[in-house]
C-alpha cells in the first residue's frame, strides 16, 4: 500500500513570544497568549527561508527512509513563502539534495495545505506507477504584518515526507479534499503581507471545510471517529484545533501529541505535517492517525493513516522534532524585526 | 382612535450568518411572520424596514423597496425607516400610525441588519455615525467609549460599580441561554464578566453587545381586521418616540437619557398605566451600563438604583419587572435595524405565552429601543 518511509521535520531555532509582540502593541501578552494557546513562536534567521527549511526537513526524511535520493522521481514544495515568486524552489532543493536532473519538481500554493497536495500529488504518482518514490514538502517562512492578529502566530517550519509503496512506516489508507471557492485568507500578487477576513476565517472557512473533509473521509474509508488514536489537524492557533476536536468529540488526548502550534506558532504549510511528524515521532505499530490539514481559499485534505511495524527501525534514524522544539533562543521583538526584514532604510 | 395589535411576529437566528446575506435574513423573517399570522400576501397594504446602515454595511441602499421585491409583495408602498439602532423600533411606530391615520389594514414593520460582511473596524465606523459625526466620532470616539463616560459619570454619581454593570451581562446571558434565536446561548459569570478585555473602560468585551446579523418582523392590524386572523391579537397600548442631542457634550447630564424619560412619559400617559404595572421589558442594552440607565429612566426604579436593582435580582425572570427575557442586545444579540423589531417580537411571544423556556407570567409588555447614546427613543406599551 502507498505511504510514507520517511519523514522529518524542521524549525528554525529563534523564538519570539507572544508577551514580547504584546507589549510593543500596548496589548496584554498573557490575555493573548491565553487566548489563542501560543506562548512563542519560531522565527526563521537572516539566512533562512522556505529553500534551506525544506533542505533541513528534506534531508532528515531521506535519513529515515534510508533511500539514495537518485531515487525519488518527483519532488513537490508547498508554501506560500517561496522565496522567488518565478524560479522553482523545488529545483533548489532537489539539486541541493542530489535529486537531479530526471525528477519531476514543481512549487505548490493552496495557503496552509499544499505540502499536503503534494503529498496526494506523490501518492497518485506512486500509484500509477510513474514514480517509486515522490517528496511532499510543506515549508513556510509566513508573514504577519506588524500589530495584526497573525502577528503573533505567522511563523516558520517545514516538513518532509517521501512516499513510496515498499517499506512504508505508516500506509495512507485513504486521502480526500474538500475545496470551496472561500476567500477568507489571501495575499494578491505584489503585497508583502496577507490580508484576511477576521472572524470569517473561523466557521465558514477554517471548521466548514476541515469538518467536511473529515466527515467525507470518514464515510469513503468506513473508519468511525474512536477508530483513530492520534488526530493531527491544522493548527492556525492552539483554541482551533481543540474546538474542533471537540467537535469532532475526539478526546484533548488525542491532539496534544500532534500539537505543535502552541510552542513555535503556525508554521503554515508546515503546520499539520509538523503535527503528523510529531506524532510518528512517538506513535506504536498500528496505531491509526486522522490528519486535516487547512488551506485559506478554502480547502482541506484529510488523511487516514495507519502506522506499519517498519516504524520502530525507521525511527532509529530520525531527527526527533523535539531536538527543535527545546534548542531554542529567545529574541527581542527589534532582533525579530530585523531577522523578518521589517526595519526598513538600512 | 384606531386600535391596532400584533397578529404574527417572527424573526431569524441572530448571530454571525455566515451562509446568510442581507436579503435572505429579511425574506425569512418576512415569511416567518406572514405564516405566523396567516395572512395572505395580496392581504399585507404596506411595508415599513428598519435598517442602519445597509449601504456601509453591504452596499446595499434602497432597502424599502428591496423588501417589498424580496417578499413578492410588488407593487405596495415599502418605505425604509433609518434611526440608528432605534431604527427597528421607529419602523414599528410608522407602521401603527400609517394604520391609525386610517390609510391601511395590515402593514409588515421589519428590521434587518447585515454587519459581519465587512471588517470590524469598518462595522464600528459605520456604527459612529449614530453619535455626532463631526464632534464625537470623527475625534475618534467609539461607541463603547461614549458609553464608557456614561458609565463612569454613572458609577461618580450614585457608586455604581462594575460588578453591578456586570451583574446585567450575567442576567442578560441567563436568559440568552434559554433563547433558540439568541447569538449566545451560554451563561457567563460575574468573574469572567471582569476578567474580560477592556474595550473602553469601566467597559470590558462581556459589557458590550455583539456584532450580530438577523431580521425580524412583525403583522400589524387595525384591530376589527386582527380578530378575523387570530385569537390572541397583541394590543398596542402606546407609542411613544423622543429626541435629544446626538452629541453627549450638548446634554445637561451623563446619567439620564432624556429621551428616554420623555418618551416613557409619554407612553405611560397615553396608556394610562404606571412604570409598576409593567411586567415584561425588552429595553435597550447595547452595554450594560445602558440597562441600568434605561430601567431608571423608563421609572421602574429610582435614579442611581437600577445597578443594585439587577443584583437585587428584580429584573430577572419572574422578579419585580423581567428585563430583557430574549437576553437582550447583550446575549440574543444586536443587528442594529432588526433589535426594536426583535424587541416587540420577543414581548409579543411572552404576552402570547409562545416563549418557552423563558417564558414569564405576564399580562403587559414594553419595548425601549435607543439610537445612538440617546439622541432617539422609541417606546412601545403592549398587551394581551
Amino acid at each position: 500500500m502507498v505511504g510514507i518511509i520517511g519523514y522529518g521535520g524542521y524549525v528554525p531555532r529563534y523564538r519570539i513570544t507572544t508577551k514580547e509582540i504584546a507589549s510593543v502593541w500596548n496589548e496584554d501578552g498573557e490575555r493573548i497568549a491565553n487566548s489563542l494557546l501560543v506562548k512563542e513562536k519560531s522565527v526563521p534567521g537572516l539566512d533562512e527561508d522556505t529553500v534551506t527549511i525544506s533542505v533541513e526537513a528534506a534531508k532528515n526524511a531521506i535519513r529515515v527512509a534510508n533511500l539514495d535520493p537518485e531515487k525519488i522521481g518527483a519532488i513537490y514544495i508547498g508554501s506560500e513563502s517561496h522565496p522567488y515568486v518565478v524560479k522553482s524552489s523545488a529545483a533548489i532543493v532537489a539539486e541541493t539534495l542530489g535529486v537531479t536532473p530526471f525528477v519531476m519538481a514543481a512549487d505548490l500554493e493552496f495557503a496552509c495545505k499544499a505540502g499536503t497536495a503534494g503529498m496526494q500529488m506523490c501518492m497518485g504518482l506512486v500509484k500509477s506507477k510513474m514514480v517509486d518514490y515522490g517528496m511532499a514538502i510543506g515549508a513556510d517562512t509566513a508573514q504577519g504584518r506588524p500589530n495584526d492578529a497573525l502577528e503573533y502566530t505567522a511563523a516558520a517550519g517545514g516538513a518532509a515526507f517521501i512516499i513510496g509503496e515498499k517499506n512504508t512506516l505508516a500506509d495512507i489508507n485513504h486521502t480526500c479534499t474538500f475545496t470551496t471557492d472561500t476567500p477568507d485568507f489571501w495575499r494578491r500578487e505584489g503585497e508583502e503581507f496577507p490580508r484576511h477576513a477576521g472572524r470569517f476565517t473561523g466557521e465558514p472557512a477554517y471548521f466548514r471545510h476541515t469538518l467536511a473533509a473529515a466527515l467525507k473521509l470518514m464515510e469513503e474509508a468506513g473508519t468511525k471517529v474512536g477508530d483513530y488514536d492520534y488526530f493531527v489537524p491544522h493548527q492556525p492557533n492552539g483554541k482551533f484545533p481543540l474546538k474542533l476536536a471537540k467537535k469532532l468529540e475526539i478526546p484533548k488526548e488525542k491532539v496534544m501529541p500532534g500539537l505543535v502550534v502552541t510552542h513555535i506558532g503556525n508554521t503554515y504549510s508546515a503546520s499539520s505535517p509538523l503535527g503528523l511528524v510529531s506524532v510518528l515521532d512517538q506513535a506504536k505499530p498500528g496505531d491509526r492517525i486522522l490528519m486535516l490539514s487547512y488551506g485559506s481559499g478554502s480547502g482541506s485534505d484529510a488523511f487516514d493513516i495507519t502506522v506499519t511495524d517498519g516504524i520502530t527501525k525507521a525511527r532509529k534514524n530520525a531527527v526527533p522534532l523535539k531536538r527543535y522544539l527545546n534548542d531554542t533562543e529567545r529574541i527581542s521583538y527589534g532582533v525579530y524585526a530585523k531577522f523578518r526584514k521589517k526595519i526598513k532604510g538600512i | 382612535m384606531t386600535g391596532v395589535s400584533i397578529i404574527g411576529v417572527g424573526m431569524t437566528k441572530f448571530g454571525e450568518r455566515w451562509d446568510k446575506g442581507l436579503r435572505d435574513l429579511m425574506a425569512e423573517a418576512g415569511v416567518k411572520a406572514i405564516l405566523d399570522a396567516g395572512v395572505d400576501g395580496p392581504d399585507i397594504d404596506a411595508v415599513y424596514g428598519g435598517c442602519m446602515s445597509a449601504g456601509r454595511l453591504t452596499g446595499q441602499e434602497h432597502i424599502g423597496a428591496l423588501i417589498a421585491d424580496q417578499s413578492g409583495l410588488n407593487p405596495i408602498p415599502a418605505t425604509r425607516v433609518e434611526a440608528a439602532c432605534a431604527s427597528g423600533g421607529l419602523a414599528l411606530r410608522e407602521a401603527i400610525l400609517d394604520i391609525r391615520a386610517g390609510e391601511h389594514d395590515i402593514v409588515i414593520a421589519g428590521g434587518v441588519e447585515k454587519m459581519s460582511d465587512v471588517a470590524i473596524s469598518q462595522v464600528a465606523t459605520t456604527l459612529g455615525g449614530a453619535a455626532d459625526f463631526e464632534w464625537e466620532s470623527n475625534f475618534g470616539a467609539t461607541f463603547p467609549a461614549l458609553y464608557a463616560l456614561l458609565a463612569r459619570r454613572h458609577m461618580h454619581e450614585y457608586a455604581t460599580t462594575e460588578e453591578q454593570m456586570a451583574a446585567v451581562a450575567v442576567k442578560n446571558h441567563k436568559n440568552g441561554a434559554l433563547n433558540p434565536y439568541a447569538q449566545y446561548q451560554y451563561k457567563v459569570t460575574v468573574e469572567q464578566v471582569m476578567n474580560s478585555a477592556p474595550v473602553a473602560e469601566p467597559l470590558k468585551l462581556l459589557d458590550c453587545s455583539p456584532v450580530t446579523d438577523g431580521a425580524a418582523a412583525v403583522i400589524l392590524a387595525r384591530n376589527e381586521v386582527a380578530k378575523k386572523y387570530t385569537d390572541t391579537p397583541i394590543k398596542i397600548i402606546s407609542t411613544a418616540q423622543a429626541s435629544d442631542a446626538l452629541s453627549l457634550h450638548d446634554r445637561a447630564s451623563l446619567t439620564e437619557l432624556k429621551a428616554t424619560q420623555f418618551a416613557a412619559k409619554q407612553a405611560f400617559e397615553k396608556a394610562k398605566l404606571k412604570p409598576k404595572d409593567i411586567d415584561i421589558a425588552e429595553v435597550h442594552d447595547c452595554f450594560t451600563i445602558a440597562e441600568i440607565l434605561a430601567i431608571e429612566d423608563l421609572g421602574f426604579f429610582k435614579k442611581g438604583m437600577g445597578g443594585k436593582a439587577t443584583v437585587d435580582g428584580l429584573t430577572k425572570r419572574g422578579g419585580r419587572v423581567s428585563v430583557n427575557t430574549s437576553g437582550g442586545l447583550k446575549a440574543c444579540g444586536h443587528p442594529v435595524g432588526a433589535t426594536g423589531i426583535k424587541q416587540a417580537v420577543e414581548v409579543a411571544w411572552q404576552l402570547r405565552g409562545d416563549a418557552g423556556k423563558r417564558q414569564v407570567d405576564c399580562e403587559i409588555g414594553l419595548t425601549h429601543n435607543v439610537g445612538g447614546t440617546g439622541a432617539t427613543c422609541v417606546i412601545h406599551i403592549m398587551s394581551r
